[in-house]
């Protein structure tokens, strides 16, 4: 009876024009009665072309790419970018190989107040297999924070092998992480941000939530050397999904990614997620 | 001469009862202080300091806080409100507005904001006549918690602090709990953005409403529908301001007020710290999805229906520092009592512009001003 009442309501919220759509009503049914068919409505059919509205989700998931791979190019214990705003974007389909994204951005460095502004061109490919997105990005001024010296000084603290760090929940429940910890913070951000790059579509949206786990091991090659447990998180499906990553530091260097592996997250017998 | 020193005793009398009228009101003030002030609203709290500190209030505030018992979780804990409101000095019906927070539960910033807007109002609603006045007209539903089970879990331990669901037992052949209750209202349920998985962190449930949480929402809103003028759902994270619907082809039928009143609140917003917020439709800005409490709202008939979604934009994401909790509340206070104020003077003062009141009040002072100097022939 409740949802008779409501129904009155209902017409008046119409829907747009669209041949596909069905008018659902409270219930979730359609007016003949019929269950309605979940449309498994991939986001490609309503992906947009041409110029992109800067505040829409498709030019931000973009963009949030191009931030993980200047992050894998530039990101150190002291140096990480994060996107600010979006200035531009255009996308257009490439024949036989996927979607193509022009975009202007702004990125702002880590304890910077000024930001930078970057032009990338981001390639999603299509096909059989899920293949990682390939970007191109210049900015004006990536490097423009003088992050040598701390650098420096980390790595020979560090280098030394007598105590190995060894560090748990970065940031912890309360978001808090004790500040000589923050460099392994970041660091640990520039290596998800190889997975994350790697693991990306135009149908996600990636964020580092936390370390679990970073344990350094024995110095090799004159690389500070890392294993380490992350916990992604993926905004659309709003999954918390586990990676082991094994890599190395040094300021000549940056950050390489030794071994990547997802883990299935058995958390009280739950189902292992299945990989990308 | 004497007719001038006569004004200037009338005036300095003025001035005298004027300090002891806002002396009184200072004193309750601290009053009304002492009951939220041994509380820290700039940590994050567990269920039972919640439950403990939303006794306190309604005790510390009777005239203003009650407290009502709505429903029961998965696991038969109380789902709580505090309803804050004035009585109205002509008798007339109350409309109402509705805040919720926590319905995901690792988005610990928005309980944190409920307890914020709860102690912002009681400390400031004697001496803001604004303020006075909307709660003379509008009661004012705020649940700290509604997925109390998913909090305390997230509460459990290091490994916990990330679940979003309820906790809701696994279905027949599975072996994962909970429910997202943000996909189990009846608005398009199941339609879009929701997982029929029940592993999945998107799991809309078995059927609308099928959760407890969801359905004592939308029981007890659903009694006072014809009287509430806006819904708030509180989240984070992402810096937005959604608003509906999460269906890509469905439009409210006010979708240009919604947005205009949206930006209004962002604008607000930005102004109090210089966080920046995105107006939109959750298919515009964020992603497709269907069965959300704000779809809900809107489809019932509640014509102001947002979800906010509070800080950060990805650096900490859920995990936000303790240390940003007042600057993020700040923020979202001035955007929800600009959303709060709007519908208010759109039904009790419609016909009068939003500002009228502060252009008001500044005419009065200039002429004031004015009418003082003018006798004391002193320039102004």
């Amino acid at each position: 009876m409740f949802y008779l009442c409501l129904k009155p309501l209902l017409s008046r919220d119409k829907p747009t024009r669209d041949k596909s759509s069905t008018l659902l009503t409270p219930e979730g049914q359609s007016p003949s009665g019929q269950e309605v068919i979940v449309q498994e409505k991939t986001e490609e059919n309503v992906m947009a072309t041409g110029e992109l509205n800067i505040n829409h989700y498709p030019a931000r998931r973009a963009a949030q790419v191009v931030q993980h791979y200047l992050n894998t190019r530039y990101g150190s214990p002291y140096r990480l970018l994060q996107l600010h705003k979006v200035h531009r974007g255009n996308a257009e389909d490439v024949a036989d190989s996927g979607r193509k994204y022009e975009l202007e951005i702004s990125v702002q460095e880590l304890n910077g107040n000024t930001t930078d502004k970057c032009s990338a061109e981001i390639l999603f490919p299509r096909g059989e297999q899920q293949r990682s997105p390939q970007v191109q990005a210049s900015c004006e001024e990536p490097l423009k924070i003088n992050t040598k010296a701390q650098e420096e000084a980390l790595y020979q603290q560090y280098k030394m092998n007598s105590g190995l760090l060894s560090a748990q929940h970065l940031p912890d429940s309360y978001g808090h992480i004790e500040p000589d910890m923050k460099p392994f913070w970041h660091l640990s951000i520039v290596a998800a941000s190889f997975v994350m790059l790697n693991e990306s579509s135009e149908n996600t949206l990636y964020n580092m939530a936390q370390v679990a786990n970073i344990t350094q091991l024995a110095t090799e090659n004159d690389q500070l050397k890392f294993d380490s447990h992350i916990l992604l998180h993926e905004m659309v499906s709003q999954e918390i999904i586990h990676w082991k990553l094994l890599f190395t530091w040094s300021p000549p260097d940056g950050v390489k990614v030794l071994q990547m592996e997802q883990l299935p997250h058995r958390h009280e017998g739950e189902k292992p997620l299945n990989t990308n | 001469m004497e007719k001038e020193t006569l004004t200037f005793w009338i005036l300095g009398w003025f001035l005298l009862i004027l300090s002891g009228v806002l002396e009184t009101s200072n004193s309750s003030l601290v009053e009304s202080l002492e009951s939220t002030q041994g509380y820290d609203y700039s940590k994050y709290h567990s269920m039972d300091e919640i439950y403990r500190w939303m006794e306190d209030v309604k005790q510390g505030n009777p005239e203003l806080v009650s407290s009502a018992v709505y429903g029961h979780t998965y696991e038969e804990r109380n789902i709580t409100l505090l309803k804050l409101g004035l009585e109205n000095p002509e008798g007339r019906e109350k409309k109402v507005i509705w805040v919720d927070c926590g319905i995901h539960a690792r988005e610990w910033i928005a309980p944190a904001f409920c307890q914020w807007f709860v102690k912002e109002i009681v400390n400031s609603y004697k001496t803001n006549k604004k303020l006075e006045q909307m709660l003379q007209n509008l009661d004012i539903y705020v649940t700290p918690v509604i997925n109390v089970d998913g909090y305390i879990f997230t509460w459990a331990n290091d490994s916990t602090r990330l679940w979003r669901k309820s906790r809701s037992t696994p279905p027949p052949g599975s072996s994962c709990y909970g429910v997202d209750l943000n996909r189990n209202f009846n608005a398009n349920w199941g339609t879009v953005g929701v997982s029929f998985d029940s592993c999945a962190n998107t799991y809309c449930g078995k059927s609308p409403g099928s959760e407890p949480e969801a359905q004592a929402v939308m029981d007890f809103v659903g009694k006072m529908v014809n009287q509430t003028l806006c819904f708030l759902t509180i989240h984070s994270a992402g810096q937005l301001i959604l608003l509906p619907y999460g269906h890509p082809e469905i439009s409210a039928p006010n979708y240009d007020e919604l947005v205009s009143v949206g930006e209004a609140a962002a604008a607000k917003m930005k102004k109090v710290h210089g966080m920046g917020y995105t107006v939109g439709t959750s298919p515009q800005i964020l992603y497709p999805n269907s069965g959300s409490s704000r779809d809900w709202a809107r489809l019932i008939g509640i014509p102001f229906s947002y979800t906010f979604e509070l800080r950060d934009k990805g650096e900490f994401s859920h995990l936000l520092p303790e240390e940003q909790i007042q600057p993020a509340c700040e923020e979202a206070y001035a955007g929800a009592l600009s959303i709060i104020t709007y519908v208010h003077e759109k039904t009790f003062n419609s016909g009068t512009l939003p500002n009228a009141s502060v252009f008001g009040v500044a005419i009065m002072i200039w002429s004031s001003v004015m009418a003082v100097s003018l006798t004391t022939g002193v320039m102004v």
